[in-house]
């Protein structure tokens, strides 16, 4: 008994080891996801985030047809490698809307003329509050909502060439 | 001197954070004027975790987003809800990721588990000492 409990130490610290090393090859995946996949979006109404434009409520997710919302900001790096895709996306005919987070309206126009515009109704969302009622806990990011207003897909970060396949067989399966 | 160069542009190198020119949000760091309110809001913040540093919690942070979380929490309590209420409404869209107060349930039953076992181990060994001491 004793003499196993000698190498009681030796093995704790070999645990510890593997551990360390197991975990610092596959680092822990640190994105934290929406838990509202599969339930209705949340009720909200938001201001338009540009004058003349039509703003973004919930109520415009129940309107049968699948529709895509892309939480971005103008003041967002990454929003700016997402834009040619997210025309390339419109150009695919997916129905996009944004939730603009924490920005001004001459801030969005500048953004939306500069890097191309996909949107067909864009929120203003200073508070980030409809970002944190979709669970989204940054920008960009996209959601897929279908024809009834239930969130069906949630994509983090930056869309990417590589996402398009992914995010065109939600949109069909969300149809 | 190119490595006083070097070291140079490390010291005068930003992040590259992505930040707002927004004002923070109203209640982000102005305090409730009802003293019972506020003492609820910041024990509840002090136990909510940021989504953008994810190891400090929204009290301590700096991050626009976790401003945003604590102008909710004090919106949502000064408008009467309970703290509880607030932490669940967060939990639903973030899951218990976001609580710094896990649950009792079976996946952290090791949690709660492991100090009393190690409490119960510490005990045996002291005790072995002792008596061995004695004898």
């Amino acid at each position: 008994m004793s003499r196993l409990l000698r190498f009681l130490p030796l093995l704790v610290l070999a645990t510890f080891v593997v551990a360390v090393a197991w975990r610092l090859s596959r680092p822990a995946d640190e994105e934290i996801r929406s838990q509202l996949i599969g339930q209705p979006v949340p009720a909200f109404a938001l201001a338009p985030a540009l004058p003349g434009r039509p703003s973004l409520a919930s109520s415009d997710l129940t309107s049968g047809q699948p529709r895509m919302i892309n939480v971005f900001a103008s003041w967002c790096v990454p929003c700016i490698a997402e834009a040619p895709l997210l025309m390339e996306l419109k150009r695919q005919g997916v129905a996009i809307d944004a939730v603009a987070v924490r920005d001004r309206p001459e801030d969005v126009a500048a953004f939306l003329s500069r890097h191309g515009d996909p949107f067909d109704r864009i929120g203003a969302d200073p508070e980030s509050k409809v970002q944190l009622a979709l669970g989204s806990s940054g920008v960009p990011e996209s959601f897929i909502v279908d024809g009834r207003g239930i969130i069906r897909y949630q994509h983090m970060g930056p869309i990417e060439p590589d996402d398009l396949p992914v995010i065109m067989r939600e949109w069909e399966a969300a149809k | 001197m190119k490595r006083f160069a070097l070291a140079l542009t490390m010291v005068l190198a930003v992040p590259a954070f992505a930040d707002s020119d927004l004002p923070a949000a109203r209640w982000a760091n102005q305090q409730l004027p009802d003293a019972r309110q506020e003492a609820q809001a910041k024990a509840l913040m002090e136990e909510l975790r940021c989504l953008v540093c994810q190891g400090q919690s929204i009290a301590d942070s700096d991050a626009e987003l976790a401003g945003d979380m604590r102008a909710l929490v004090r919106q949502r309590i000064a408008a009467g809800e309970r703290p509880e209420q607030v932490r669940s409404w967060l939990v639903e869209r973030y899951g218990n990721w976001v609580s710094y107060r896990p649950p009792v349930e079976p996946v952290t039953w090791p949690l709660w588990l492991a100090p009393i076992l190690l409490l119960l181990a510490g005990a045996w060994l002291l005790r072995k000492r002792l008596v061995r001491r004695r004898g």
